[in-house]
């Protein structure tokens, strides 16, 4: 207790080791997605530099459009053509195996076929939006967890796949009797617990979960994520929650990043994003979502349009839209800074920035 | 009529869908005794999960489809068979917009035709520039300017946003009294949802349309609407003031749905603990008896498996009443009977506990 108060009092360098709790898990670098080629590409994600820490869950928000879910397809490498990955790393960190040493950061998007099966549902498993177009309509939901199970556990036994199956589903609140259903029998609520059963099957470090409950009533949604909060304390994997759905975002997540027209323009601390947000865009979406409860509140909202990726404009992506841009701001793109006041977040404008004033590009 | 008297109104409406499965036939009974009341100058709001009916409302209001049961009054006038003259002129005094922009619209066709059709269709005989006029006066309403450019796009050429608002200046175009807005918001992103909302609101309140928003987002329900009416599997179970009903709810489903609702001043309550399950809603070609919600309710009691529960009111305010279709805000006799069956089917554990 003591030790924790005088580290508390003393200032903190900004570049200091990473504690237990945020050992990098998964760090994307630089990341560039293109949809085209030549002149006509569109740059989808532009340069994103992220990081998910074991056992975190961070947010990923922003309009359509913005990237997101490009960025959640890159990194599992299921992006499909015309989409291209044009530049950047993904580090993954395996955990170091029983007291040997921590084996270097492998690079997901250099990975070869036969690496990627391995890598994917073993360490990292994706749940998409629709659980109904990712589950296979003429096998029922027991078959399709024991198929995952078959092939990344050779010699397993018929037995022991349908009992871990069986586990699995209870284990995100299916009942077991559902476990020969077909996915046209389960509700869109159970459906999406199939799915997230199956990306817990083999146990994973990181759940990718690509707007997990956006299809589901908020009743529905609301168990879902109850189910998930309970078992990421229990599994203890690293969430990477995207939605554009900033309210539950601010709710659930550990630190929340926002991205508009492919890049990265803020990442903090839900708390810090909710109560002190930082960037003019996070502002505005913090300020669309109109509170349930508590006094009401003027709603300010964005105006103009959301941007067109294939005519953005120069400098900041968002100074059309922008209440406080000025010159600099529609001529030098906004790099990501540890503003001087936060060091928990990073933000990309050129307000407050302390080389503001001087033309440093 | 009188200026306080309500623009459309829809008295015990229900619909109902014919399913046939394998050797047996039945009803799903979307829409049950179904009672709104739409006003001049108001916004009233029908929130609802998918499912709930919100929608076979707003489509039986806007006579896409029959009701099987119940009475349309369009300025306290009972409507006639969807047919002839009548129906071409209620078509034109209720207009509706759809939820999803990308298929409301013709691809083909540009902005300004979409516009210019209902306007040749219901208005009086206007000549080429009088339309254009017209359609350009519509465009700036939405706040689609410069009206010009605008007019000349198609739809592929729109943001969400841009496209809901052709499909509103679309609505307008006829002079409607009364606009059914089916989530309008719904498919558009998050920082354009609110200058939508804006628009519809400054209609309402300003122009004087009455206004019906069918959302599954009771927070916006809250922001947006004068009145906002609850819907429950096919049956309105709460309605009242805006502020009154998101703020105060009686009728449980209306406190489990608000309690639902993400909320980032509430950090922490989904931790620790398995998750509640609070089921799901029922099927409606099998409704449960009683009150609709019962089976899921916590505070169900015996009468609500046995009686559909009238509307009882639970207080007002802001010129409408606030009512609950509960049997726990049953004044004191109906409430005693009530409490008496359900004091002689627990006798045995209460003595028990003693």
């Amino acid at each position: 207790m003591t030790a924790t108060d005088t580290t508390a009092d003393a200032a903190v360098p900004p570049a200091r080791d990473p504690g237990p709790g945020r050992e990098p898990l998964l760090e994307i670098k630089g990341l560039t997605v293109d949809y085209g080629e030549g002149a006509g590409a569109v740059h989808a994600v532009d340069n994103v530099d992220i990081t998910l820490h074991r056992a975190e869950t961070l947010g990923l928000a922003g309009e359509s459009g913005s990237g997101k879910s490009t960025l959640a397809h890159a990194v599992t490498r299921l992006l499909r053509p015309p989409g291209r990955i044009t530049g950047g790393q993904v580090l993954y960190h395996r955990r170091a195996k029983d007291g040997g040493p921590v084996p270097p950061p492998v690079d997901v998007l250099a990975m070869n076929p036969a690496e990627l099966r391995a890598f994917r549902w073993e360490e990292i498993a994706i749940v998409f939006q629709s659980a109904m177009n990712a589950l296979n309509p003429v096998h029922n939901v027991a078959a399709q967890i024991a198929d995952t199970l078959r092939a990344h556990r050779p010699g397993i036994t018929r037995e022991q796949c349908r009992e871990r199956a069986a586990h699995l589903l209870t284990t995100v609140g299916v009942p077991a009797a559902r476990m020969k259903a077909y996915p046209h029998e389960l509700s869109g609520g159970m459906r999406q617990r199939v799915m997230i059963a199956m990306a817990l099957a083999l146990d994973p470090d990181v759940l990718v979960l690509d707007e997990p409950t956006t299809a589901l009533d908020v009743v529905v949604q609301r168990e879902v994520l109850a189910e998930l909060v309970r078992l990421r304390e229990e599994f203890g994997f690293a969430v990477l929650f995207i939605t554009h759905d900033l309210s539950l975002l601010l709710e659930v997540a550990d630190r929340v990043a926002i991205m508009y027209a492919g890049r990265l323009v803020e990442s903090a601390p839900a708390q810090a994003v909710y109560h002190e947000p930082e960037h003019p865009y996070t502002r505005g979406l913090v300020g669309s979502f109109p509170p349930l409860r508590g006094p009401r509140r003027e709603l300010t909202g964005i105006g103009g349009s959301p941007p067109d990726l294939r005519s953005l404009p120069p400098g900041c992506a968002f100074s059309p839209r922008c209440g406080h841009a000025f010159d600099r701001c529609r001529r030098d793109i906004p790099l990501l800074r540890v503003p001087p006041a936060a060091p928990e977040r990073l933000v990309a404008c050129h307000l407050d920035d302390p080389d503001g004033g001087s033309d440093a590009t | 009529m009188r200026p306080d008297d309500p623009v459309l109104e829809a008295r015990d409406v229900s619909r109902h869908y014919p399913v046939r499965h394998v050797g047996r036939r039945g009803v799903v009974h979307a829409v049950d005794d179904v009672s709104l009341a739409l006003f001049r100058g108001r916004i009233t709001a029908v929130v609802g999960e998918s499912g709930s009916g919100k929608s076979t409302i707003a489509r039986v209001l806007a006579r896409l489809e029959p009701p099987t049961s119940g009475e349309l009054r369009l300025d306290g006038e009972p409507v006639g068979k969807p047919r002839g003259q009548a129906f071409r002129k209620y078509l034109g005094q209720v207009q509706m917009i759809f939820q999803d922009p990308f298929a409301s619209l013709n691809p083909i066709h540009t902005v300004e035709h979409h516009i210019a059709r209902p306007l040749k269709l219901h208005g009086p005989p206007r000549s080429k520039a009088e339309v254009h006029a017209e359609v350009l006066a519509l465009l700036e309403r939405v706040s689609l300017t410069p009206a010009e450019q605008f007019a000349r796009k198609r739809p592929h050429e729109l943001s969400g946003g841009q496209r809901q608002r052709v499909s509103i200046a679309r609505a307008l175009a006829v002079r409607p009294e009364v606009l059914l807005a089916d989530e309008p918001v719904s498919m558009l992103d998050v920082s354009i949802r609110l200058g939508v909302l804006n628009l519809l609101q400054r209609l309402g309140h300003d122009d004087g349309l009455a206004l019906l928003y069918i959302t599954h987002d009771i927070a916006s329900a809250r922001y947006f609407a004068d009145s906002v009416q609850v819907m429950y599997a096919g049956r309105l179970v709460e309605g009242g003031p805006a502020e009154a009903v998101t703020q105060e709810p009686a009728h449980p489903y209306t406190r489990l749905l608000i309690d639902s609702a993400p909320d980032p001043d509430r950090r922490g309550v989904l931790d620790g603990g398995r998750a509640e399950r609070l089921g799901e809603a029922p099927d409606l070609s099998d409704p449960p008896s009683g009150c609709r919600f019962h089976p899921r309710c916590p505070l169900a009691m015996p009468v609500c498996e046995e009686k559909a529960p009238p509307k009882f009111s639970v207080g007002g305010g802001a010129g409408e009443e606030h009512w609950a279709a509960c049997w726990l805000h049953a004044p004191e006799e109906q409430q005693e009977q009530a409490q008496e069956q359900e004091a002689q089917d627990q006798h045995p554990m209460t003595t028990g506990r003693r």
